[in-house]
């Protein structure tokens, strides 16, 4: 029986790499009026959904995409999200907030 | 019989023509390498030109790291064959991890279309040999992301083996700062502009040589680094190999 999982990749700057987008958010607050705000860093988040056998397999499949082509590992870091498993025989299943957060 | 250097097209690339001009001014027979296919044709040196291959989604240069070509274009460096990576090709190449580091956004995160001037730092790689007298080069660089980077440890290897090959300088010679210099136009870490990797045979720099090939585009100070690079493929293709039949 396959299931599909929906994962979030949350892919950021290292800490340390210089990140300009995330200087000229910053940079910006000011104009706001917003205070308080710092160390802003700006990256992207990629979802997709892997059909797999199991949580093991599906989460396999997305490390080798996170690490291989969605981050570069001299730059960036990742981590990996499973959002949502959907079975073919039983009702979505929505994980609690922060459940499947894992590095 | 003049030699045969590849120019990879992948969909997006747009330096392909310029390139392949500039290949055809200095002697060489240009021979376009379609991103989908695998073979070389045996060309003798391979040019990764500039452009915004698979339209630069996700990073510059990524995705265009796994297509059939840059498969063979990595075998056939691997055994020692002359790959220069321009603008949207060094960003390959870095993605590839075929030259060291990465190129982040430009520090000003505008996209710069304009002249610099760079120096030639290895001036007897195969890369440079025909550069010419030293002098800062005047050639243009067209990028978004062209901020070279590579953590401490890596510049000070690439500095200490002669592996950095152009440094962005003022009009005076002297070595652009890092951080709010014009003439370093991205803010790339200690001006670097353009690197090689350990063995020496695949290159990359963020400057355009080939755009600046011909007095009527307003410089010719390219066309030396585009002539050092059919002369050292015809030395290779002389020499028999790494000439790969694939």
């Amino acid at each position: 029986m396959s299931t599909e999982f929906r994962f979030a990749v949350n892919v950021l700057p290292k800490a340390g790499i210089l990140d300009p987008q995330g200087r000229a958010v910053e940079g910006s607050l000011g104009h706001l009026g917003i205070e308080g705000v710092s160390a802003v860093r700006v990256g992207r988040r990629v979802e997709l959904t892997v059909t797999a056998d199991d949580d093991a397999g599906a989460r396999a499949t997305v490390e080798r995409l996170a690490g291989e082509l969605l981050s570069n590992p001299l730059i960036e870091t990742y981590r990996v999200e499973l959002l949502q498993a959907t079975s073919s025989t039983s009702s979505t299943s929505p994980m609690a907030p922060g459940a499947g957060g894992r590095r | 019989m003049s030699v045969r250097v590849g120019v990879v097209v992948f969909p997006g690339s747009n330096c392909d023509r310029d390139t392949t001009h500039a290949l055809a001014l200095a002697g060489a027979e240009p021979v376009e390498l379609w991103h989908e296919q695998a073979s070389l044709e045996g060309v003798a040196g391979v040019i990764l030109p500039g452009g915004f291959a698979y339209g630069d989604y996700l990073r510059a240069g990524v995705i265009a790291r796994f297509s059939p070509v840059m498969r063979s274009v990595a075998a056939f460096a691997a055994e020692g064959g002359l790959v220069l990576g321009i603008c949207n090709g060094f960003q390959v190449l870095a993605e590839a991890g075929l030259v060291p580091g990465a190129l982040l956004r430009n520090r000003g995160l505008r996209f710069l279309g304009r002249d610099v001037r760079i120096a030639v730092e290895v001036p007897g790689s195969p890369f440079t040999r025909l550069a010419g007298p030293r002098r800062p080069l005047r050639m243009p660089v067209a990028h978004g992301e062209g901020c070279y980077f590579a953590d401490e440890a890596t510049l000070d290897a690439l500095e200490a083996d002669g592996r950095v090959l152009f440094r962005y300088v003022r009009a005076d010679g002297s070595v652009a700062a890092e951080a709010d210099d014009p003439a370093n136009p991205n803010g790339s870490l200690r001006a670097i502009a353009g690197v090689r990797n350990e063995a020496g045979n695949v290159a990359g720099l963020m400057p355009h040589p080939e755009r600046a090939s011909e007095g009527l585009l307003g410089s010719d100070d390219g066309f030396g680094l585009v002539r050092s690079f059919v002369e050292s493929a015809a030395a290779a293709a002389a020499r028999g190999t790494p000439v790969l039949a694939r």
